[in-house]
């Protein structure tokens, strides 16, 4: 029951679990590719339609806006696809019979956070395809470096998500809002769309704690100068890993608190 | 249906609780208050009250769904909390309360909770399982489409999955017409008789209660009333039936008057 094998084995099945929901649901697949290509539509058109109208000066904003859209998805699927995956054992009511099976918090976790990793690959890829055909916008202009810049954004969507989810654990369904509305309070510290040097001054000090704002940093960084400094990498590294470490740590004590309060078993009749 | 032979003999409990308290909050009064009893192997122990009582609570201990504020709850001789994946792989659990995905199939979720247990030959165990509990024809139905009774039998299902060596039941039978609430009786107590599977179980159909379990306990605001088997208790509180019990207790919170 303890053996590596057996955590594998767990962490498949719990992926496998919210793989099924797409096999049939039509909707859920749809749900996917909608919001994301819309977005793409919008901010992509947009910005033609800006160059156009300026008749030059702002010809390189397509390529960086286009390829912010598309990392910030990867920020904002990855911090959805985990607080959703767990919150839908709650919506089901069937919390319970995962907290009395052999699972581990850290299995189940493990499995979300694949299922993020999936999600956002297919996202990410789709994303691609369609600003290459709209917008002649080559994803391999930013190069290797793109690789890890991404990875950064979904291990700290990944963080994000553990931290809604434990939220809406301890609050029930009257903290839903969350799973939609955080990403959406980090988005612009994170310097998506603008240079930090944008920030005022109490703004910049949030931006600096985020690891998104030096992956966007970065991303620009590519696209401007072809290369990335090593100094980004240092904080992406850091902070991911102690928002990851926060984002486990706060969620593990939202359960054991669950557990002395007697409201573990309840949480699926809140 | 009678109740399948039980002799405790000197086998090492399956549940073991010392003098164990929950208090929820700040409540002032505990929800389970130093309640001491044992469980044996192949034991059926009925868990009686009027709501309130505490027996959600006590099953939840046992589960490791919630830390006794004091006082000790063994399970298989461990810590159900502590020890929790090697307690939890040893047994299982059905309620009214904990339903099963409605948005996998019955196939998908029995896969699903077969690989959580590590159930061998899982494919053999499920088709034998949905075949026993008549699901074996609705295994591609989506489980949010199924009757009340159907995923009953479907939480008995997984329940089994593991062939568990304590079953924990609450309020298992609620929507089950008597026949498949008899069928499936009979089936845990082939099972009990086979693998000496112990049951803990709530339930407040009381007939069901007095033919089902060996031994029951009479809970009430958390505290042990009484225990004993069911018509040896009927005797001892001058009662017909555990359901005339019950709403003795349920109006005055005691089993006898002037004893």
């Amino acid at each position: 029951m303890g053996s590596n094998a057996d955590s594998a084995a767990r962490i498949g099945a719990m992926l496998r679990r919210y793989l099924y929901l797409h096999r049939r649901s039509l909707l859920r697949t749809f749900d996917v590719f909608f919001w994301p290509v819309m977005d793409l539509l919008i901010w992509g058109f947009l910005t033609l339609y800006l160059q156009q109208a300026t008749g030059g000066p702002l010809a390189g904003f397509l390529i960086f806006l286009v390829g912010a859209l598309i990392a910030w998805d990867i920020h904002y699927r990855g911090q959805q696809a985990v607080t959703i995956s767990l919150m839908e054992e709650i919506w089901t009511r069937n919390l319970t019979n995962l907290l009395i099976a052999p699972l581990r918090l850290w299995e189940w976790i493990a499995a979300t956070f694949c299922y993020a990793a999936l999600k956002v690959l297919v996202i990410t890829l789709m994303l691609a395809v369609v600003a290459r055909l709209l917008y002649a916008f080559e994803l391999t202009r930013i190069g290797w470096s793109f690789l890890p810049l991404a990875m950064s954004l979904l291990v700290f969507g990944w963080a994000i998500g553990l931290f809604t989810a434990g939220v809406l654990l301890r609050c029930g369904y009257a903290a839903e809002a969350l799973i939609w509305g955080i990403p959406f309070l980090i988005q612009p510290f994170s310097c998506v769309f603008y240079p930090m040097s944008t920030l005022p001054g109490w703004a910049r000090a949030i931006a600096a704690i985020l690891p998104s704002t030096y992956a966007f940093e970065g991303m620009r960084m590519v696209l401007r100068e072809g290369t990335v400094s090593w100094a980004i990498w240092w904080p992406i590294l850091w902070l991911n890993m102690l928002y990851l470490f926060l984002g486990v740590l706060f969620l593990v004590w939202i359960v054991r608190r669950a557990q002395r309060g007697g409201n573990l078993g309840r949480l699926t009749q809140d | 249906m009678s109740r399948a032979g039980y002799n405790a003999g000197m086998a090492d409990p399956i549940i073991a609780v010392q003098n164990c308290v929950y208090r929820y909050g700040r409540a002032e009064r505990p929800a389970v208050d130093h309640l001491s009893f044992e469980v044996h192997p192949g034991e059926t122990v009925g868990l009686l009250g009027p709501n309130g009582a505490g027996k959600t609570t006590m099953l939840h201990m046992v589960l490791g769904l919630v830390q006794p504020t004091s006082g000790t709850v063994a399970v298989f001789g461990r810590c159900p909390i502590a020890q929790r994946l090697a307690v939890l792989a040893r047994l299982n659990f059905v309620s009214v309360e904990a339903d099963l995905p409605s948005n996998l199939t019955i196939a998908e979720c029995l896969t699903t909770f077969a690989a959580l247990y590590r159930v061998p030959r899982a494919a053999a165990r499920i088709a034998d399982l949905t075949e026993r509990f008549e699901l074996a024809a609705m295994r591609r139905r989506l489980i949010g489409s199924l009757s009340s009774g159907e995923q009953t039998r479907l939480k008995f299902c997984k329940a089994l999955l593991n062939a568990p060596e304590l079953l924990l039941l609450d309020e298992p039978t609620l929507h089950l017409d008597p026949y498949m609430a008899q069928k499936i009786r009979a089936h845990l107590q082939a099972i009990q008789r086979e693998h000496r599977l112990a049951i803990l179980y709530t339930s407040h159909n009381m007939q069901e209660v007095e033919t089902f379990c060996h031994r029951i306990l009479f809970l009430h605001r958390g505290t042990l009333l009484a225990q004993g088997a069911p018509q040896e208790t009927l005797d001892r509180f001058k009662s017909r039936s555990l359901e005339e019990l019950f709403i003795r207790v349920s109006q005055s919170g005691e089993l006898f008057h002037g004893e």
